[in-house]
């Protein structure tokens, strides 16, 4: 199952309750104001690599550098993708959850 | 493989109608199927074709009408939430007495089992949205 999350977990609690729902071999995308939760450094780098292995972390690109955020400045074990890849996620996934 | 997308937000409004674009762009570029776009709750003022945004912006709802005249999109506002809203197209400005619409082309006004629709019909769904 993919989990889709939009908004920084700065300002909402998405990120929180998907992680407490997200099963094993689940995927979580982080688009829009939710790749702040990515950057190195925060409480939620934690959260992230904790659940690694169990679950498959990606960002959409274009809205990691649409606000100065690249590669160095991200979390261990989150791969970067394009809408392509998100396209990709959607269909290889049966289910899609939006965490809005 | 067979799309439906649900969007629940309008347009300028944060970054949700823009993300459904690119995704509905990329996905035709991929070779799927847009079964259909339904656009609910705030979504629906993406469908005004009275906006005008400055020259060097976007034109949401513009690029919504090219994209779905190119690719033949079924592009559909909730009637219930179009109402709320001042959407209106030449049959409900009859039906409700209203002296003008202000639909954009290729949009139409229908009901939620549009939505319902798309759920049964496509293989995948997903919502945009704040």
């Amino acid at each position: 199952m993919l989990h889709t999350i939009n908004k920084s977990p700065f300002e909402k609690d998405s990120l929180k309750t998907c992680l407490r729902y997200a099963e094993k071999g689940s995927s979580v995308l982080f688009i829009e104001d939710a790749v702040y939760a990515c950057t190195k450094g925060t409480i939620f780098e934690k959260q992230i690599s904790d659940n690694h292995g169990n679950i498959s972390f990606y960002v959409l690109g274009p809205d990691l550098e649409a606000r100065g955020l690249d590669n160095s400045n991200l979390t261990n074990n989150i791969e970067i993708i394009d809408y392509k890849g998100f396209v990709k996620l959607v269909a290889d996934n049966e289910k899609t959850q939006n965490w809005l | 493989m067979k799309f439906g997308v649900l969007i629940n937000e309008g347009p300028y409004q944060h970054q949700a109608s823009d993300t459904a674009y690119k995704f509905i762009e990329a996905a035709i570029e991929e070779g799927h199927e847009i079964f259909r776009v339904f656009f609910y709750h705030d979504g629906v003022n993406n469908g005004t074709r009275l906006a005008t945004p400055p020259q060097d912006d976007r034109h949401i709802p513009n690029r919504w009408t090219e994209l779905a005249e190119k690719h033949d999109l079924d592009l559909v506002l909730c009637v219930a939430a179009a109402q709320r809203r001042g959407m209106v197209d030449e049959d409900e400005m009859k039906r409700n007495s209203k002296d003008a619409n202000n639909i954009a082309g290729k949009f139409r006004i229908s009901g939620l089992g549009q939505l319902i629709e798309a759920g049964i019909q496509a293989d995948r769904m997903i919502t945009f949205g704040d």
